[in-house]
C-alpha cells in the first residue's frame, strides 16, 4: 500500500504512523535521539538545526504533557513555536480544518504537530498539503483519535532499546484499554517491525479491538498469565469515562482484575521495566508500589520523549 | 438489442412511436422514421432502474438539485428512479410528494419515483398517512437511514402496510450496535482506530424483520445488504417462502474495507464497506438471484463535507452514472452475459418497485438506454454530470458510455 509518509526516495517526509515505516527509519530515528538525551544535560540545551523554521502546534484535543514537550523539543532545535489551541478558537467560529491549515501556511508554516480527536486527521493534511504542491511542509502526527501517537510509539521503543537492547529477545506485554488506545497501537507497530517476537495484548473483551490478532499480538484476558515471563509492561491509561458504563462496571474492579501491583508484577522477568505513557491514573491501572518503584521507567520515559521528538524534527527538517 | 424480462438478445431494431414501442424487428406498415438513431455496434436495452437515488430535493439543494441529478441519471442511462425520503423536511406529507413529483416532470427527464417515509418525520414513532402518500404518488415506504429503535411501531407499521398492501423498505441494522460506527468491524477498522459495526448488527436486524413479516405478510424489500450472514439469512427466508425482496449497491459489490487504504473518506459508505469474503457472498447472491438487484445508492455530496477525517466526513457516493459501466464490469468478472447484468438493473428493479417499466416490448414506455460497451472512459469530475463528484472510483478507467438514453419516446440525452 502507498505509504503516504514518505517521498519519493523513500525519505520521511510526515510523521503519520508507525505502520508500514521501515526498520532502518525507526532505527535512525532512535539513534539520532541518543546524542540530544545529553543535549538536556548540558547548561545550554540548544542546537541550531532548527534555526529559522516555524514549527506550528496544532492542538484540535487538549493536551498538556504532549503539546509541551513538543513545545521543548522544537525550542531546544532553535525553531520559532507556535501553539495554537484550535478546540477554543477557529473550529469554534465554524472554520474547517483545511481552512485553518491553508491560513497557517500562509503564514509560512514549516511543521505542524497535529493532536485530533479523530482518526485519520493527520493524513488528511498531509494528503491536502500534498494535493495542493506544498508538501515541503511536514506534518508530525501527535495523536489522532484512536489511530496513533507515533511520537510515543518512538519514545516507548527508545525506552524499551536504552533498558533492554535488543527487540528481537523480548517479551512485552500491554495492558488495559487497547480499544481505545492509540498508543498501544503505535507501540505495537513499532514492536512488530523491529521484530520483537512476543508481543502480547491483556484486558478484557470490552477493551480490546477485533480482530487485534492480525495486528501481530497474543490475546490474554488473564493478567497473571499475560505479565508470565516479560521483559516489559507496558500499562495504558483508562480516560475517566470509561470506568463505569458498559464496558466495566467499575475503576475498582477494573484494578482488580487489570492494575498492575507489586505481587502481580512478580510474574513478570525480575529484571521487567515497567513503563506508562502518562497521566497515570494511581490505583486504577496502576499502584503506586510500582509505578514509583524500582522497575518504574516511567518518568526516563518523558525526558526520553523529548530527545525522540527533536530526532523526529530534526530529520524531518533534513539534518 | 437485449431485453432481459422477455429474453430478447439479437440484432434487431425498435421501432418508437407517440412515446411507446411500436415494434421490435420488423416496422409497422407505414411507418415513417422522424429520426433515425443508428446504434450499429452498440447495445439497445430497457432503460435502467436505480432503486435508490438520493436527488437532495427539497433540503439539500446545496449538495445537489433535481436539474443536476436527473441530467446525471439520463446521462447513466437510467430512466426511472425510487429516491428515499430522508430529505429535509422527509418525505412524510402528501404535499411534498406531490411538488417533487411535479418538478421532476417538469424537468422531462428520468421518472421519479419516491419512496414516502414510513414514520412521521423518520422519527420512529408515528406512522405516516401512506394511504394519501400513496395518492400522492409514493411506491413504497421507508425508514432511508434512520433509525427505527421501537419495535413495537415497527411491527404497527407493517401490519398498517399489510392491510393496504403498501411495500416497506428497509435498511436492517440494529441501531444500538451501529451506534457510532463508522467502518466494518474488523482489520481495517482496528488499525486504523475506526468506531467499527460488527456484521451481526445486520443479521440481527434481518431476524427481526423476517420475524415481523412471518407475523404481518407484509412484503418488505431489504435494502443494502452488505454481509455474508446477511446474504445466508436472506437465501433461507427466500427458500422459506418469505415475501421477502434484496438489493446491494454498486460499491458493495466492487469494493470492501481494505479499500479505505489510509482514511479514503469516499469509501465512507452507509453501510460500511465490509470485508472481502462479504463482498464475495454479495456477488455470488447476484448470481445466484437470492440479491435480486443492485442500485447505485447515488448519494451526492459536496466537497466541504468530504473534506474532513474520516469519521466526521458525511457517508455516500455519486454513481448514478456509474451504475451501467460497473454493473457491466460485475457481470464480466463473473463471466455473466450482458442480458444477466442488465436484468439486475432494468427487469429486476421494475419487479420490485412494481413498475410496467423495464422492458421493452411493443406497447411498453420508449425508456430506452442505446451503450457503447467497448467505449473506455475514465472517472473524472469532470466527466460527471451530477454535482456530487465524490466517488471512491474517481481516476478508474470503466468500458461503457451511454450514447443515448430516450424517456417516453423522446431523446433526452445524447453523449
Amino acid at each position: 500500500m502507498h505509504n503516504p509518509q514518505l517521498n519519493a526516495d523513500g525519505e520521511l517526509q510526515h510523521l503519520l504512523t508507525l505502520e508500514g515505516l521501515p526498520a532502518e527509519i525507526i532505527g535512525r530515528i532512535l539513534d539520532t535521539a541518543v546524542p540530544f538525551v545529553s543535549i538536556a544535560e548540558r547548561d545550554v540545551k540548544k542546537v541550531p538545526l532548527l534555526r529559522g523554521k516555524a514549527v506550528f502546534n496544532l492542538f484540535f484535543e487538549n493536551s498538556t504533557r504532549t503539546r509541551t514537550t513538543f513545545e521543548i523539543a522544537a525550542k531546544r532545535l532553535s525553531a520559532d513555536v507556535i501553539n495554537l489551541n484550535i478546540g477554543v478558537s477557529s473550529t469554534a467560529k465554524g472554520e474547517t480544518l483545511l481552512d485553518t491549515i491553508d491560513n497557517l501556511v500562509a503564514m509560512n508554516a514549516d511543521m505542524f504537530i497535529v493532536r485530533h480527536g479523530q482518526s485519520g486527521a493527520p493524513h488528511l493534511i498531509a494528503q491536502h498539503l500534498s494535493a495542493t504542491n506544498r508538501s515541503h511542509i511536514h506534518v508530525v502526527n501527535a495523536g489522532d483519535g484512536r489511530h496513533g501517537h507515533p511520537t510515543q510509539g518512538l519514545l516507548d521503543l527508545f525506552t524499551i532499546r536504552h533498558y533492554k537492547r535488543y527487540f528481537r529477545e523480548l517479551t512485552v506485554a500491554i495492558v488495559g484499554d487497547v480499544l481505545h488506545s492509540r498508543v498501544a497501537r503505535s507501540l505495537i507497530h513499532g514492536l512488530t517491525t523491529l521484530g520483537t517476537p512476543e508481543v502480547r495484548v491483556i484486558g478484557p473483551q470490552t477493551l480490546l479491538p477485533t480482530a487485534v490478532e492480525a495486528l501481530g499480538v497474543h490475546v490474554f484476558h488473564d493478567m497473571r498469565q499475560g505479565l508470565a515471563g516479560c521483559d516489559v509492561v507496558v500499562m495504558l491509561r483508562l480516560q475517566s469515562e470509561r470506568m463505569k458504563g458498559s464496558l466495566l462496571p467499575s475503576a475498582g474492579e477494573f484494578f482488580k482484575h487489570y492494575g498492575l501491583t507489586v505481587e502481580k508484577l512478580k510474574l513478570a522477568k525480575p529484571d521487567a521495566i515497567v513503563m506508562h505513557p502518562g497521566p497515570m491514573n494511581r490505583g486504577v491501572e496502576i499502584d503506586s508500589a510500582v509505578a514509583d518503584g524500582t522497575h518504574s521507567v516511567i518518568l526516563p520515559q518523558v525526558t526520553f520523549g523529548i530527545a525522540v521528538r527533536m530526532a523526529v524534527m530534526s530529520i524531518l527538517a533534513g539534518n | 438489442m437485449i431485453d432481459p424480462r422477455h429474453g430478447f438478445d439479437r440484432k434487431a431494431s425498435l421501432y418508437v412511436a407517440a412515446g411507446k414501442v411500436a415494434a421490435v424487428g420488423e416496422a409497422p406498415g407505414g411507418w415513417h422514421a422522424n429520426r433515425v438513431l443508428d446504434a450499429a455496434g452498440l447495445v439497445v436495452c430497457p432503460g435502467l432502474i436505480d432503486s435508490s437515488a438520493r436527488l437532495r430535493e427539497p433540503g439539500f439543494e446545496y449538495k445537489a438539485t433535481l436539474e443536476s441529478e436527473l441530467a446525471a441519471a439520463v446521462a447513466g442511462g437510467v430512466t426511472s428512479l425510487a429516491c428515499p425520503p430522508d430529505t429535509d423536511p422527509p418525505l412524510d406529507e402528501p404535499g411534498l410528494v406531490q411538488m417533487l413529483k411535479h418538478r421532476a416532470r417538469s424537468l422531462n427527464q428520468a421518472h421519479v419515483y419516491p419512496i414516502g417515509a414510513l414514520t412521521v418525520g423518520l422519527k420512529g414513532d408515528t406512522i405516516t398517512e401512506m394511504g394519501e402518500l400513496t395518492e400522492a404518488g409514493c411506491i413504497a415506504f421507508s425508514q432511508a437511514d434512520a433509525a427505527l429503535a421501537d419495535t413495537q411501531v415497527l411491527l404497527r407499521a407493517l401490519q398498517y402496510a399489510a392491510t393496504f398492501g403498501y411495500r416497506v423498505w428497509l435498511r436492517p441494522q440494529d441501531v444500538h450496535l451501529a451506534r457510532g460506527g463508522v467502518a466494518h468491524d474488523g482489520e481495517v477498522a482496528t488499525r486504523l482506530g475506526l468506531p467499527a459495526i460488527p456484521g451481526f448488527a445486520e443479521t440481527i436486524a434481518l431476524d427481526a424483520i423476517f420475524e415481523l413479516v412471518r407475523a404481518t405478510g407484509v412484503h418488505v424489500h431489504l435494502a443494502r445488504l452488505s454481509t455474508h450472514d446477511g446474504v445466508a439469512r436472506m437465501r433461507a427466508a427466500k427458500k422459506a417462502g418469505l415475501p421477502v425482496t434484496c438489493d446491494v449497491a454498486i460499491h458493495h459489490v466492487h469494493l470492501c474495507d481494505v479499500d479505505i487504504g489510509w482514511f479514503n473518506a469516499h469509501c465512507h459508505l452507509v453501510p460500511p464497506l465490509r470485508g472481502t469474503r462479504d463482498r464475495a457472498a454479495l456477488r455470488a447472491g447476484l448470481v445466484d438471484g437470492t440479491v435480486d438487484l443492485i442500485c447505485s445508492d447515488h448519494t451526492p455530496v459536496d466537497d466541504d463535507a468530504k473534506q474532513l477525517p474520516f469519521a466526521e466526513a458525511e457517508p455516500g457516493a455519486t454513481a448514478l452514472e456509474l451504475l451501467l459501466p460497473l454493473t457491466l464490469q460485475w457481470a464480466k468478472e463473473e463471466k455473466l452475459p450482458l442480458s444477466a447484468a442488465l436484468d439486475r438493473i432494468t427487469a429486476a428493479p421494475a419487479r420490485v418497485l412494481g413498475l410496467d417499466a423495464g422492458h421493452l416490448a411493443p406497447g411498453a414506455d420508449a425508456d430506452v438506454c442505446v451503450f457503447d460497451p467497448d467505449l473506455h472512459w475514465v472517472v473524472a469530475p469532470s466527466a460527471l454530470r451530477s454535482q456530487g463528484k465524490n466517488t471512491p472510483f474517481l481516476g478508474l478507467e470503466l468500458s461503457g458510455k451511454v450514447r443515448y438514453t430516450l424517456v417516453g419516446g423522446q431523446v433526452v440525452h445524447e453523449g
